[in-house]
């Protein structure tokens, strides 16, 4: 039975190369991301996985130099065709990054940062949508009574959950998530993976990883590159437990990366 | 052993620091000890008579307001707006750093070029004749460096990771640098604009030919006026006229004045960058 009959596919990637000016960072990538699922991406160093994220929310734009060839669709519509508004793809496609970047302004003013952008002025509908996303990201009962805090103040992990809400408030369906543990505390990190269970069940995910436990635990699906290829995809029971191909296994069992 | 050679170090530094400091106080005191003498609520408010000895220097304290701040009007906007373009939208390509290159340059030209240049286009060329606006507009092309390469400073430290959490939330290139970027970076671009003032209100040498007058009777009546300006004047003071013994003391008065003009201009701009860095580091 084909995978794509019992799921929704919510983002296809199809015959996509990358390059940044003269070399190539992805090398034919074909891969589908389901509604509410979650996709991890694995692999080692440099084998192209925050290319490949960043490729679906066209944040690869902003560097000079580097050339896309392909088909990015998110339901159906080419993400880089020339009609498509780029604004309106980052917000139906957020983003949590790397390391917490939360801005030097107050936990609420980050907040509302994303909705004032998207032109909403109504000052009940941000509050309600602020305590929605603060709430949704579990960081409401830390921060409640400091929302006019400077943001910068928080902890590490409060401040990736901040960044969280930030993303969720401006309600984008799909969120990418770009190592979003790298830099936090064994507690700050189950307390995301908890967070991106949860979401799964509303939203379609996408979560490059280095720590194979984490994508074992989060994910629905996972797909291993390396050096610009996608060398495997299936369902992360499969790819865990029986992988097809030999790097794969390898990758897994630790012989290399 | 180490300990001691660590020590040497420290000592070292706080050698050459309070030998700044040192510079710095030696020449508010003197300027103070030799000034503060003539300063009078007279020579605050009323306007120079009897060849420059009598009278106060009123006329002179505007026109070094004036200048400055047309100079500042100018060059602020242009300075800023330039610098967001080199950092936020240029392409990274041969001219641009040609142009990079040049605002450099700009910065090490000598004043009196300015003057001159001043003189043949804003005075000659565009007809402006000696004037506020002339020196103003030739003051400004010497504070556009100093301003553009601060603000370039200030933008380039945003880290990428603010501009990327902004566009990723759906906001525009513009909405991410005017509401993420500029806000962020404004402390570090009120330095440069700190030390361009005090640099701008101190300068004689551009306004020699484009603004300055030695004596004018009452306040510029526009901005075609010539004025009369501190640092001119005491240039003035100094190499002309008949009673150098007064004369002499004026001058000292009018550094005094001068001296503690720009250190207002500078005080007032710590305080606006230190309530930003507040807003933003707590």
């Amino acid at each position: 039975m084909n995978i794509n009959d019992c799921f929704n596919c919510r983002i296809r990637v199809e015959n996509v190369n990358f390059y940044y000016a003269k070399s190539q960072a992805l090398k034919n990538i074909n891969l589908d991301m389901f509604n509410n699922n979650a996709t991890a991406i694995i692999g080692p160093s440099g084998c192209g996985k925050s290319t490949f994220i960043r490729l679906l929310n066209r944040m690869n734009e902003l560097i000079p130099n580097t050339n896309l060839e392909g088909k990015i669709l998110l339901d159906g519509k080419d993400i880089n065709a020339i009609d498509t508004d780029v604004v309106e793809i980052r917000q139906l496609v957020g983003m949590v990054f790397q390391k917490p970047n939360p801005f030097p302004k107050s936990i609420y003013n980050n907040l509302s940062y994303g909705l004032e952008v998207k032109g909403i002025k109504d000052k009940h509908l941000i509050e309600k949508r602020i305590i929605e996303s603060l709430k949704k990201s579990v960081l409401w009962d830390e921060v409640k009574d400091r929302l006019h805090d400077n943001a910068l103040r928080l902890s590490g992990g409060q401040q990736q959950r901040l960044c969280i809400a930030r993303c969720l408030a401006v309600e984008p369906e799909v969120i990418l998530f770009d190592e979003p543990c790298a830099s936090l505390d064994p507690i700050s990190t189950a307390k995301i993976e908890e967070l991106i269970v949860e979401l799964k069940k509303n939203y379609t995910i996408v979560i490059v990883t280095h720590n194979m436990q984490q994508a074992a635990r989060v994910s629905d699906f996972t797909a291993f590159f390396l050096l610009g290829e996608l060398i495997e995809f299936g369902t992360t029971e499969k790819i865990f437990t029986s992988p097809k191909n030999k790097k794969t296994e390898e990758y897994l069992t630790g012989r290399f990366g | 052993m180490k300990k001691n050679k660590q020590n040497l170090g420290f000592l070292l530094i706080y050698l050459c620091i309070i030998l700044t400091l040192l510079a710095l106080g030696l020449i508010i005191y003197f300027i103070t000890i030799r000034g503060i003498k003539i300063i009078s609520w007279e020579f605050l408010t009323q306007a120079p008579r009897a060849a420059m000895t009598k009278g106060g220097v009123f006329p002179v304290i505007f026109g070094t307001f004036y200048l400055t701040f047309g100079s500042i009007l100018f060059s602020l906007p242009l300075g800023i707006a330039c610098a967001i373009y080199l950092c936020e939208y240029s392409p990274k390509n041969f001219i641009i750093n040609i142009i990079r290159i040049s605002i450099n340059n700009l910065a090490g030209v000598p004043s009196v070029v300015f003057g001159l240049f001043g003189l043949a286009v804003f005075v000659k060329f565009f007809k402006l004749g000696v004037s506020i606006l002339s020196g103003s507009l030739t003051l400004s092309m010497l504070a556009l460096p100093s301003i553009i390469s601060a603000a370039q400073e200030a933008l380039i430290a945003i880290p990428q990771s603010q501009r990327e959490a902004s566009l990723a939330l759906g906001a525009s290139h513009w909405e991410t640098i005017k509401r993420i970027v500029i806000p962020t970076a404004l402390p570090g671009i009120l330095t440069g604009v700190i030390l361009s003032v005090g640099r701008v209100a101190g300068e004689t040498a551009p306004i020699l030919f484009t603004a300055a007058t030695f004596y004018k009777r009452g306040n510029p009546k526009s901005v075609f006026s010539e004025v009369m300006a501190l640092p001119y004047h005491i240039y003035a003071l100094m190499t002309e006229g008949t009673h150098p013994e007064q004369q002499t003391a004026v001058a000292y008065g009018c550094a005094l004045i001068l001296l503690f003009l720009v250190l207002i201009i500078s005080a007032i701009a710590i305080y606006i960058r230190q309530k930003q860095r507040s807003i933003y580091e707590h």
